[in-house]
C-alpha cells in the first residue's frame, strides 16, 4: 500500500493561461507532503492535476511527466478513471452524496467495480469507518442521510468514502479550513494514523498545521498575479520551517508576506 | 486502530492502463453497421426512411456496446451506451421541434408579401387566393397592448406586495402559492370563466376586450413570479439607504426598488405577452371570427392570428391552408422577436 | 448625517453581509409623517388588493363556473360521470364526460409517457455532456422552442405530422395489433386523425417544457458533488448516477408534472389534429376520442343553452384536474425564489 509519486517538469493550463510551471519533485510512498504557499499561487492546481481532475474544466490540460511508481499516469491508454480510483481525493467543502445515508456513501465508490455480497460491503463500511475514525460516532445510525452528521463528521465521512476504494494515495484539498478546531485536530490525528498505509498529499494554508503534519514540504510561489505558479522549494519539514534555503521561502514562513 | 485484511480479489491490480479502443475502433463500428443496415434493409421486411434510419441506430447501439464490453470492459461499455442514448434521445427531441419551425419558414415564407400583410380576407372567398392578414395582425397587437395595460399594474402590485410587504404574513403564502397554481391555467378555462361573467351574467357582447381579460389571466401569474424574482435580487441596502434618508416605503419602491429591477421587469412582461398572444381558446370563446379589419376592441368580433391560422386550417382548400401558414410564419416570428429583445435585454442588463 | 429636529439619528448595525449600514429610524418623525404614512397606506393597500383580487379570481372561477353548471345538471337524465355521450340540447337532455375526461386523461399520459424520457436526455445532454460553448445556445433554443404556440402545433401535426406518420401507425397496428392500444378493428386499417396522433403532437408541445425545467435543475447540481463522484473513479454516466440524477429527480418530477398540466388544459392543437367522437376506447390507432378542452372548442359554435352550460360543467372538471396536478407540481418543488444576500 502506497506508492511514490514523480512530476518532471510539470507544466499545467487554464486553456491559453499557463498556471503551473515546471514543477518537478518526488513523493514518497507512505509519507505526509504538504504544499503551502500564499493564495493562487497553484497548489490546489497542481493537486489536481495528480489525479487528472483538472483536465475535467473545459479547456484545461497538463503537460509535462508524472507517474505513479513509475507508470505515467497520463499515458495514450491509461483511463483516467482508474488513476482517480487509485489516487483518491477529499476536498475543502465536506461533500457527502446528500441523498445517500452514511452507509451508501461509503461505499459508492466501491460499488462501482460491482456487486458484493452484502456482508462483504458492511466488512468495507466497517473497515473504511474505522480507518476514517468515525465508526464509533455513527456504527448506530448507518442508514442516516450523510448530510446529518456535523462539518467534522461529514469530512470523516468523505475520507472513510475515498479509502472505501482501497486507494495508493489519498490527495487532500485544504481539508480542514471550513471545519472548527476541534474537528481539525481530529483529522490531523487521522493524517498520522492514515500514511501508514496510503501516501498522502495535502494542501493547506495553515503553515502550522503543515508543521505538525508533514514529512516533506513543498512551498509554491507566484512572482506577481497572473503569473505561473512554481514550485520554489521541496524539502524535509523540519529543514523547510527552520532553515529554508530560498529566501521567499523564508519570507512565507515568517509571515512577511502571504 | 485494528487493522483488518484486505479482501483479496476486490484490488484493482490491472494497473492503471486499461485497454481502450483504437482510434479506428468507432469508425470501424460505423463502417459495419451501415453494411449490416444495408444487408437488413434489403433482406428483411424493414423499409422506409424511419425504419431503416431506426434500424441502422439499433444496430450501432448494438455493435458499438458490444465491441466496447470486449476491448473496454462493462463500465466503459455502459458509459458509452448511455452517451450514444443520450445523444439519441437529442436529436429524436430536437427533430420534431426543428421540424415545426422549418416546415412553418418553408410553407408560409411564399405567402409573405406586402399584399398580404395589408390586406385582409375581406371578400375573398374560402378558396381563392390573395388576401391577407391584415385585420389579424390588428387584432393581435391590440390585444396584446390591451392585455399588457391590465396584466402589468396589477402583477407589479402582486410582485410588490410579495416583496416588501407580504413578509411572513398568511395572506402572502397563500398568494405565493395560488399564483404559482395560477400558472397552470388552462386557456380555456380562462375563456370560459370570462365567458361566464361577460357574457352570461352581465350579458355584453363578444368582443375584443373581454378576451384580453381572459388572456390577462393568464399572463398575470407569469409576469408577478418573474418580476417578483428581480425584486427580490434588488439588494436590500439600496433600500436600507433610501429610507436611511426618510424616504418613505412607497416612494422607495417606485423610485428605487422598481428602477433598478426593471430591465428583469420588462423582460418578464416581455415574455409574459409572448406566451399569451399565441393563445386560441379564450379568442374562440370570446372574440368570434371576421373577415373584416376591426379597429374597436370593445365592440364587434374582431380578427387575430391564432383565430385566422385555426379557421382557415379548418379550410379544405389549398389556398386557405396556404394563408393559415403564412399566418403561422407572422405570428412565430412576432412571438420570436419578442423573446429574443426579451432576453438580450435580461442578459446585457443584470442587477447586480 | 444632520439630524433635524424630531428626528433621531439613523442608527448603525450590521447587515447580514457584516457591513455596516443605516437602518431607517424607529419611532414618530414629525414633519410630512402624516402624508407619508398615508402614502404607505394607499400603496400597501393597493398592493395587498391586487394580491387579494388575484385569489378572488380564482374563486370566483371555481364559483362562477359552478353556477353556471347547474342548469345542465338538473337537466341531465343521466349520470354525468359515467355517460359518454354529449348531447346535452336534446329531449331529454343526455350528457355525461366519461369520453372526453377519458380522452384528456389518457392524451395526456401517453404524451407524458412519449416525451419526458426524451426530454430528461435532452436536459441531460446540455447541461452535462454537450461541448461547453455549444450548451448556452442549445438551451436558449429549447427555451425558444417552448414559446412557439399551441396553434401553429396543430397546424403542423395536421397537415405535416399526421401525413408522415402513416408507415409507422400501420407498422403498430400490423405488427403489436394484439397490444390492446394498438388494436384495430374491424378491418385492420389505420386512420389519421387519431388519438394516437394527437398524443404525439401534444407530446412534441410539452418537450421543450419539460427539457428546460429539468435542465435548469441539472445545471444546478453543486460541482462538489460531481467532483466527488469523479474522484471516486467514476464514469460520466456513473456520475450522473451518482450525482446528478438523485438531485434532479424531484425537480424532474415537478417538470413533469407542469408538461402534464399543459397537456391536460390543451385545446386548440387537439381540435385540430383529432377526428373527434365520444367513445372511451383503448385503442388509440382507430378514430375517434375526444378532450373536455377540445369538446368545448369544437361545440361551443352550436351549443345552446343547456349545451352550454354542460360545456361549463367540462370546464370546471377540467380546471380542478390541473388544479390538483399543478399545486402537487408547486408542492413538490418547494418555492423558488431568488435569494441572492438581499433578503
Amino acid at each position: 500500500m502506497g506508492k511514490r509519486i514523480d512530476a518532471n517538469d510539470v507544466n499545467i493550463y487554464y486553456g491559453s493561461f499557463l498556471a503551473v510551471e515546471g514543477v518537478s519533485m518526488t513523493i514518497e510512498p507512505n509519507s505526509v507532503t504538504a504544499f503551502i504557499g500564499p493564495s493562487g499561487c497553484g497548489k490546489s492546481t497542481f493537486l489536481r492535476a495528480l489525479n487528472r481532475l483538472h483536465e475535467v474544466i473545459p479547456g484545461a490540460y497538463v503537460r509535462g511527466m508524472i507517474t505513479l511508481n513509475n507508470e505515467d499516469i497520463y499515458g495514450n491508454t491509461v483511463d483516467p478513471v482508474n488513476v482517480r480510483r487509485t489516487i483518491g481525493m477529499v476536498f475543502q467543502r465536506p461533500n457527502p452524496f446528500p441523498t445517500m445515508s452514511i452507509y451508501d456513501n461509503v461505499v459508492a465508490g466501491f460499488k462501482l467495480k460491482g456487486r458484493s455480497r452484502k456482508s462483504e460491503m458492511d466488512a468495507i463500511v466497517e473497515r473504511s469507518l474505522r480507518g476514517a475514525n468515525l465508526w464509533d460516532e455513527v456504527k448506530d445510525r448507518l442508514d442516516k442521510p450523510g448530510s446529518g452528521l456535523s462539518g467534522g463528521q461529514q469530512q470523516r465521512l468523505c475520507i472513510a468514502r475515498a479509502i472505501a476504494v482501497q486507494p495508493e494515495v489519498l490527495l487532500m484539498d485544504e481539508p480542514c479550513s471550513a471545519l472548527d478546531p476541534i474537528s481539525t485536530l481530529a483529522i490531523e490525528d487521522l493524517v498520522q494514523d492514515l500514511k501508514e498505509r496510503y501516501t498522502i498529499v495535502i494542501v493547506t494554508h495553515n503553515m502550522q498545521q503543515a508543521a505538525r503534519v508533514s514529512d516533506r514540504t513543498g512551498f509554491f510561489n507566484l512572482q506577481a498575479t497572473g503569473k505561473p505558479g512554481h514550485l520554489i522549494e521541496m524539502d524535509d519539514t523540519t529543514k523547510i520551517f527552520s532553515n529554508p534555503k530560498e529566501k521567499a521561502t523564508e519570507d512565507y514562513i515568517s509571515g512577511r508576506f502571504g | 486502530m485494528a487493522t483488518e485484511s484486505v479482501t483479496p480479489g476486490r484490488r484493482d491490480s490491472m494497473g492503471l492502463s486499461g485497454a481502450t479502443l483504437p482510434r479506428w475502433g468507432i469508425p470501424a463500428v460505423i463502417v459495419a453497421t451501415i453494411l449490416l443496415t444495408a444487408a437488413l434493409v434489403a433482406w428483411t421486411p424493414i423499409q422506409g426512411t424511419a425504419g431503416t434510419v431506426l434500424t441502422a441506430a439499433v444496430t450501432y447501439l448494438v455493435l458499438q456496446t458490444v465491441a466496447s464490453s470486449v476491448v473496454e470492459g462493462r463500465r466503459r461499455a455502459t458509459d458509452r451506451f448511455v452517451t450514444s442514448l443520450i445523444v439519441t434521445a437529442f436529436v429524436v427531441g430536437v427533430a420534431p421541434l426543428v421540424s415545426v419551425l422549418w416546415t412553418v419558414v418553408e410553407n408560409g415564407l411564399e405567402l409573405i408579401n406586402q399584399e398580404f400583410l395589408t390586406h385582409s380576407l375581406r371578400n375573398i372567398g374560402p378558396t381563392e387566393t390573395g388576401g391577407g392578414i391584415y385585420h389579424g395582425i390588428i387584432g393581435t397587437l391590440e390585444q396584446a397592448l390591451m392585455t399588457s395595460l391590465i396584466s402589468i399594474p396589477i402583477a407589479l402590485l402582486v410582485a410588490v406586495y410579495l416583496v416588501e410587504y407580504g413578509g411572513g404574513k398568511r395572506l402572502a403564502r397563500y398568494v405565493t402559492f395560488f399564483v404559482d397554481v395560477m400558472t397552470g391555467i388552462p386557456s380555456i378555462v380562462a375563456g370560459l370563466f370570462i365567458f361566464t361573467v361577460w357574457i352570461l351574467i352581465f350579458g355584453f357582447q363578444r368582443a375584443g376586450f373581454p378576451a384580453c381579460l381572459a388572456l390577462a389571466i393568464l399572463m398575470i401569474p407569469t409576469v408577478v413570479r418573474s418580476t417578483e424574482e428581480i425584486l427580490r435580487l434588488v439588494p436590500n441596502d439600496l433600500r436600507e439607504a433610501s429610507f436611511a434618508l426618510g424616504v418613505p416605503r412607497w416612494r422607495t419602491i417606485l423610485k428605487v426598488v422598481v428602477p433598478t429591477g426593471l430591465p428583469g421587469i420588462v423582460t418578464g412582461v416581455m415574455l409574459g405577452v409572448a406566451r399569451v398572444i399565441g393563445e386560441t381558446a379564450p379568442l374562440l370563446l370570446l372574440v368570434g371570427f371576421t373577415t373584416n379589419i376591426n379597429w374597436n376592441l370593445f365592440s364587434g368580433p374582431q380578427a387575430t392570428l391564432p383565430t385566422i391560422i385555426y379557421d382557415q386550417a379548418s379550410r379544405p382548400s389549398d389556398a386557405a391552408v396556404a394563408r393559415a401558414w403564412g399566418a403561422a410564419l407572422v405570428l412565430i416570428i412576432i412571438v420570436m422577436i419578442l423573446n429574443f429583445i426579451a432576453r438580450a435585454i435580461a442578459g446585457l442588463t443584470r442587477v447586480r | 448625517m444632520s439630524t433635524e429636529p424630531g428626528r433621531r439619528p439613523p442608527t448603525e448595525v450590521l447587515s447580514p453581509q457584516g457591513q455596516a449600514t443605516l437602518a431607517a429610524p424607529v419611532g414618530p418623525v414629525l414633519a410630512g409623517e402624516k402624508s407619508t404614512r398615508r402614502g404607505d397606506r394607499i400603496f400597501s393597500g393597493l398592493a395587498t388588493g391586487a394580491s387579494v383580487l388575484l385569489l378572488v379570481i380564482i374563486v370566483l372561477i371555481a364559483l362562477f363556473l359552478f353556477w353556471k353548471a347547474i342548469p345542465a345538471f338538473q337537466a341531465n337524465t343521466v349520470n354525468f360521470i359515467t355517460e359518454k355521450n354529449w348531447f346535452p340540447d336534446s329531449t331529454p337532455s343526455v350528457w355525461g364526460i366519461a369520453a372526453v375526461a377519458w380522452g384528456t386523461v389518457l392524451s395526456s399520459i401517453l404524451a407524458l409517457i412519449m416525451s419526458v424520457p426524451v426530454a430528461v436526455g435532452i436536459a441531460l445532454f446540455i447541461a452535462h455532456y454537450a461541448p461547453r460553448r455549444m450548451a448556452s445556445g442549445l438551451g436558449y433554443v429549447v427555451d425558444l422552442l417552448a414559446a412557439v404556440p399551441s396553434v401553429v402545433y396543430g397546424l403542423w401535426g395536421l397537415y405535416y405530422l399526421v401525413p408522415h406518420m402513416v408507415g409507422l401507425t400501420n407498422y403498430l397496428a400490423d405488427h403489436f395489433g394484439w397490444f390492446p392500444l394498438f388494436y384495430v378493428g374491424p378491418d385492420g386499417t389505420t386512420a389519421r386523425r387519431t388519438m394516437f396522433n394527437a398524443s404525439v403532437v401534444l407530446a412534441v408541445m410539452i418537450l421543450p417544457i419539460v427539457a428546460a425545467v429539468s435542465r435548469e435543475v441539472f445545471l444546478q447540481v453543486p460541482t462538489s458533488h460531481i467532483e466527488g463522484a469523479l474522484a471516486l473513479g467514476a464514469t460520466r454516466w456513473e456520475t450522473m448516477r451518482m450525482a446528478v440524477l438523485p438531485f434532479g429527480r424531484s425537480g424532474v418530477i415537478s417538470a413533469s408534472m407542469l408538461g402534464l398540466g399543459r397537456a391536460l388544459g390543451e385545446t386548440i392543437a387537439i381540435a385540430m389534429v383529432l377526428s373527434t367522437s365520444y367513445v372511451v376506447s383503448l385503442h388509440i390507432l382507430e378514430p375517434g376520442g375526444n378532450t373536455i378542452a377540445a369538446n368545448i372548442a369544437l361545440q361551443y359554435g352550436f351549443a345552446q343553452s343547456i349545451g352550454i352550460s354542460a360545456l361549463i360543467a367540462s370546464g370546471l372538471v377540467l380546471f380542478f384536474i390541473t388544479l390538483i396536478v399543478n399545486m402537487t407540481a408547486r408542492w413538490i418543488i418547494g418555492r423558488r425564489a431568488a435569494f441572492s444576500g438581499a433578503n
